[in-house]
């Protein structure tokens, strides 16, 4: 168990910088996952701190100390890899063991903890098979055997979900979730999907570009985006966004729409300024202002809600409307942002306007 | 075939027997001819079905080898044959495995040169170099010994090269895993890597050994005394001269007996030889 830091850690590869300046901070029994598009540079945070890449400036510590010179094997941490990085020729039972055996602990002792560690995934049935012998799922189970056995101070997971289907997806989703549960390890989570991040993090890290956009629990993220990017990466399907000019009081989205800025930014909005809005913030049919009419163009039903894709003013708006209450396509539909649900941004910083 | 037409049965069956035929007559010829007198065999036409001479033949070169020609016994040319062929095959396979371990898995400085410089001399077979070759063995006093013959054929860009290529193909996270796993380089490469590299080096070994086996020209050129023979020179010195003079019924016996290892070597190795061509599977 340990806290994981980062201070003021930058990567580079030759003169390209991949990691701006970054501090981050993981509790102790904490499960935060770093989440952003491929290539922002998440994954190369994970191999800093598991020492697999050396930070090309600041400091990574571990439990309080700097480990910036210390070898992998030497940081006391584990990590579960997309592809599972299973050892093919050995068994179930020896991939777990492996680290153990370089790590010259007694038989009985090897055999208790991998014993316990195939009890927790149950893999009990499969400890001599080899990996080739198992489903997609199960390979992922002994690559998390294989980090359990080593009761480490922190696990890290880059990417472990991504080789699975999608049904198998949310099943280890959750056993992941009880898996941190039961063991209370600080874990730190690579994935570049968002379902996932929202559904495992205590804390999540939203990064883009090698810049870390926002810090927060999921919902407080969820709900309070701290820009542009956040705010489309976060939720799905991703919140509407119009480009409106600011006019008085309020941003004009053409179509002579005109949403009133709440009175706490106003001093902060410039000329140009994007509106978002989430997809179930809208209301449908009567009430609410202003209002606004849209032209269906797609629906998809999804049961319990559907979908609408509406035109409004040559943007594409995706509406979520009560499953029953759905008008057919084609067909044209009055709507109005629900009070205090509209997102103001900056356009040519992506900041949120907050006060 | 799920079709059942019988003409291109018949066609296809008839060149693949013809072919058979082309390759195994010339081999039962030799075998008939191992087991003749002498007579027999420049009688013409030489008889097609086997004599009564296999043991006497085959005694004789074992222990004593041929009268005229070379005097050696084969057996002494085939325990040279399979020292230099194991020498080489073994050897090779040694120091190519470690050098491209060392090529894929560590950053020194000039990797990419020493790699080229391997690569490069895939250009240059053993007969190019041959003269300098035999400059070098003589200068280091390794002439017309088992050390002589095996040695400056062991370094291999091939090898070297077929095993850098499957290591390219080994994913960086089990190097990753391993690490964390606190396995060093010596570990990881005894642990991981030498266990994926099985087939392959069944596979390379087959080939290998053959090619060792088959080496004429430097054995040729560095051997003088008669017990430093292989196989292959041996069948060479007892063609003395002109038809009449030469045993052919021995000629024969040790051709036949030259012939076995390498074939013994396919047909035992032949499963791990197809999979290690064929294996895709990490």
């Amino acid at each position: 168990m340990a806290e994981i830091s980062l201070h003021g850690v930058t990567k580079s590869f030759g003169k390209t910088e991949v990691i701006h300046k970054t501090d981050i901070t993981i509790n102790d029994g904490e499960f935060v996952v770093m989440v952003g598009p491929s290539g922002c540079g998440k994954s190369t945070v994970l191999r800093m701190i598991a020492g697999l890449e050396t930070a090309t400036e600041g400091e990574v510590r571990i439990a309080g100390k700097r480990v910036n010179e210390v070898e992998p094997k030497d940081r006391n941490i584990a990590m579960v890899f997309q592809n599972y990085a299973l050892y093919p020729h050995m068994s179930v039972y020896d991939n777990m063991a492996y680290g153990l055996k370089i790590r010259k602990l007694a038989k009985d002792d090897i055999e208790r903890r991998v014993q316990r560690a195939a009890g927790i995934l149950e893999l009990g049935p499969y400890l001599q098979r080899k990996p080739r012998e198992l489903s997609g799922g199960q390979r992922q189970r002994v690559a998390m055997g294989r980090a359990i056995v080593r009761e480490p101070a922190a696990f890290l997971f880059d990417e472990p979900l991504s080789n699975l289907d999608a049904k198998l997806r949310v099943q280890m989703r959750l056993e992941i979730q009880k898996l941190h549960r039961e063991l209370r390890t600080t874990s730190v989570y690579v994935t570049h999907d968002q379902v996932e991040a929202m559904t495992l993090a205590n804390r999540m890290i939203v990064i883009n570009a090698g810049v870390v956009e926002q810090i927060g629990a999921p919902l407080e993220v969820y709900d309070n985006p701290a820009s542009l990017f956040v705010a489309g990466f976060i939720g799905s399907p991703s919140m509407n966004f119009l480009q409106g000019k600011r006019v008085g009081d309020g941003v004009e989205l053409g179509g002579g729409l005109v949403i009133p800025l709440p009175p706490e930014i106003r001093d902060k909005a410039g000329e140009q300024v994007t509106v978002g809005v989430r997809p179930e913030h809208f209301v449908a049919g009567e009430g609410g202002s202003p209002r606004f009419r849209l032209h269906v163009d797609t629906v998809e039903c999804l049961g319990a809600d559907s979908l609408l894709h509406a035109a409004f003013n040559g943007n594409v708006l995706v509406v979520r409307i009560e499953g029953h209450a759905t008008p057919p396509a084609g067909s044209s539909l009055d709507a109005a942002i629900m009070p205090g649900k509209a997102y103001f941004f900056d356009t040519p910083t992506g900041k949120r306007l907050a006060a | 075939m799920v079709e059942n037409r019988p003409y291109r049965d018949f066609f296809a069956h008839a060149v693949l027997v013809t072919g058979v035929l082309l390759v195994a007559f010339p081999l039962w010829v030799t075998f008939v001819a191992s087991t003749l007198t002498f007579e027999q065999i420049v009688n013409v036409p030489m008889p097609l079905w086997p004599g009564d001479q296999f043991l006497h033949n085959y005694t004789q070169v074992l222990t004593s080898g041929s009268e005229k020609g070379s005097s050696a016994p084969v057996s002494t040319m085939l325990f040279n044959s399979l020292v230099m062929a194991l020498s080489i095959a073994i050897g090779k396979i040694v120091i190519s495995i470690l050098s491209a371990f060392a090529i894929v898995y560590f950053r020194f400085p000039g990797r990419q040169f020493f790699f080229w410089s391997v690569f490069v001399t895939l250009m240059l077979p053993v007969e190019v170099r041959i003269i300098p070759t035999f400059k070098v063995a003589a200068d280091l006093g390794i002439l017309d010994s088992h050390v002589g013959l095996a040695l400056p054929l062991i370094a291999s860009a091939t090898a070297t090269f077929l095993f850098r290529q499957f290591f390219m193909t080994i994913p960086d996270e089990l190097a990753e895993a391993a690490r964390i796993d606190g396995a060093g380089p010596i570990r990881f490469f005894i642990d991981v890597v030498l266990p994926l590299s099985k087939t392959h080096m069944a596979a390379l070994f087959v080939i290998l050994f053959i090619y060792g086996w088959n080496q004429y020209l430097w054995p040729l050129l560095i051997t003088a005394s008669e017990s430093m023979y292989t196989v292959v020179i041996g069948i060479k010195r007892m063609i003395a001269g002109g038809d009449a003079s030469n045993e052919w019924h021995l000629i024969m016996a040790t051709a036949m007996l030259a012939l076995m290892p390498p074939a013994l070597v396919v047909v035992l190795m032949q499963k791990w030889f197809v999979k290690g061509l064929v294996e895709t599977e990490k």
